[in-house]
């Protein structure tokens, strides 16, 4: 279970460029849950996984796991029990290191990065099969460097290594949005594959608004650092993307667009 | 003949000067000035050592032990204190100044006459007299071939792919659940060790410590590292722990040439300099025009 309790989050305090994002935010998370979280550019979408993550600090408020308080855990630390995919594909693997030396750093995660070989050779047979599992042909180029490869590959190949090993929580941050529309069906395949198998709590963001109608049981609208919609269960299969769209005019009329 | 042996003699040491900058430069993308105070540091430590009749060997490991403290110094400050990388080395580099004319105790520091790593019972007796003119480069070689196995060795380990990954994307570090910080610290007192062992090197076989000898290492260390690797790129197979090497050799061949026609020794670190420059404006010609080509 993930909690955010009575967060509070300004950027740029005490500056004329000062923006208050979060205004006592709570919000809760269960076990297994896969929730989809949409929401207008500037909503806090991206922020609330950046608190969750420990990428920035809160001004006030806690972040629990298990109802451990880790408001004030490094962001690396937190990783232990997190996995993360982010928009960019560049920004989950090494360009200048190969597809199993990446996978290899991948499945270390959790335990001491000592003096002993980087690859283990006998992993090589385990990773060609989740490679194969990808469907991407990745399976045949395992000593090619991660750099020549394409950004739905790298992204396939993220997605893989941050579920790699068991983590509680998986983080994915627009992570279909840099990619064509046939490669993102693919991830989002592959995503959804990968969180009922493993049975992780998910939280996606995203704009697509299919993606989050279709995937996940729990879905969340944000507006202005507030949740303004959450379905859960039956509600949540009967959210349409007519509404949703139906909220998004509102909203914007509202703010006088 | 001579000057060729010279040159190889000279390369190799600042070979393994290229290795360490390597690591901080290509590897890290941090560019370390800490090596202009550590590769003297390194000379100081073996020099005062030796002079008071310590194995050289000894010696030696405490040049290394000296030059990976640097680094750690360097790394703390630009890790915990949050200091620029180009200024955290500039701050280390400007006190081992210092450092250096207490350990050695003057400006300089000669050893002749002395047990050094060229000149003790062992090596005397096991060279026969046709490899004596060659001895000296043949234990250079030996030294820079162990520091090259031993990088090449730790760059393939787990911490080694580590060290690789921080480089080229710290996010990746991060989410391995790992300290990026520690890393780089990892990184720098590698790099900063073998830097100290060049200058252990060089100082046993010049037979001094000076202490103005660290003025101009990160430049010729970096040259070698940016021929090396322009040189090889498009051969794979070479480790860019050769390639770095190679181009050490190169650099020092370019430089030694420009002396014997004309150029005065005073001279020698504005050869450097201008040297330095034309390589680094050939290798980014060539990136360009393969930019353009691609």
């Amino acid at each position: 279970m993930l909690s955010l309790e009575h967060i509070y989050k300004t950027y740029n305090r005490g500056t004329v460029n000062e923006t208050p994002i979060f205004d006592d935010f709570n919000l809760t998370i269960e076990d297994e849950e896969f929730v989809t979280v949409v929401g207008s550019n500037g909503s806090g979408k991206t922020s609330l996984l950046n608190i969750i993550c420990g990428s920035i600090d809160v001004d006030a408020g806690s972040t629990l796991i298990n109802g451990v308080d880790i408001t004030r855990m490094d962001d690396f630390k937190r990783y232990r029990k997190i996995g993360r995919v982010y928009q960019n594909p560049a920004m989950g693997t090494c360009s200048e290191m190969t597809i199993l030396e990446n996978l290899s750093m991948a499945d270390n995660k959790g335990k001491p990065f000592n003096l002993t070989p980087g690859t283990d050779k006998r992993r090589i047979d385990f990773y060609r099969e989740n490679l194969r599992h990808l469907g991407l042909g990745l399976e045949d180029k395992l000593n090619v460097t991660v750099g020549s490869l394409s950004g739905g590959q790298r992204q396939a190949l993220a997605l893989l290594m941050s579920t790699l090993t068991p983590i509680e929580f998986l983080i994915l941050d627009e992570h279909t949005a840099a990619l064509d529309p046939k490669t993102a069906e693919t991830i989002m395949e592959l995503t959804d594959k990968l969180v009922r198998g493993k049975g992780i709590t998910t939280v996606m963001v995203t704009h697509n608004l299919r993606y989050a109608t279709g995937y996940g049981n729990r879905l969340i609208m944000m507006h202005e650092g507030k949740i303004i919609l959450d379905n859960k269960g039956d509600d949540k299969c009967k959210t349409s993307i007519e509404e949703l769209l139906g909220i998004f005019n509102r909203i914007s009329i509202e703010c006088g667009n | 003949m001579d000057m060729l042996i010279s040159i190889l003699e000279q390369g190799l040491i600042f070979a393994i000067i290229a290795m360490g900058v390597y690591i901080t430069y290509k590897i890290l993308d941090f560019p370390d000035l800490s090596v202009d105070g550590t590769y003297p540091l390194g000379a100081a430590i073996t020099a005062t050592m030796i002079a008071s009749g310590i194995n050289p060997l000894l010696a030696m490991l405490a040049a290394i032990a000296a030059g990976a403290a640097a680094g750690l110094v360097t790394g703390l400050i630009h890790v915990k204190l949050k200091v620029r990388d180009l200024l955290s080395g500039i701050i280390t580099m400007t006190a081992l100044y210092s450092v250096n004319l207490h350990i050695a105790g003057k400006a300089n520091l000669p050893i002749f006459n002395t047990t050094t790593i060229f000149n003790n019972g062992i090596v005397n007796t096991i060279f026969p007299a046709f490899l004596e003119p060659y001895k000296t480069l043949i234990i250079i070689f030996l030294v820079a071939l162990a520091a090259k196995l031993l990088l090449d060795w730790y760059l393939k380990t787990k911490s080694g792919y580590l060290l690789r990954a921080v480089g080229d994307n710290p996010a990746v570090v991060t989410s391995l659940a790992n300290d990026k910080g520690t890393i780089k610290i990892i990184g720098l007192m590698i790099s900063n060790a073998l830097v100290a062992l060049a200058g252990s090197v060089m100082c046993q076989q010049q037979r001094f410590f000076e202490v103005q000898m660290g003025i101009g290492t990160i430049v010729i260390g970096l040259a070698a590292v940016i021929i090396g690797i322009t040189l090889f790129r498009k051969l794979r197979r070479v480790k860019p722990t050769t390639a770095v090497a190679v181009g050490s050799i190169l650099y020092k061949a370019c430089v030694a040439l420009a002396i014997t026609y004309g150029l005065s020794a005073t001279d020698m670190k504005l050869v450097t300099a201008v040297l330095f420059l034309l390589i680094l404006v050939i290798a980014m010609e060539r990136r360009s025009r393969r930019k353009k080509l691609a």
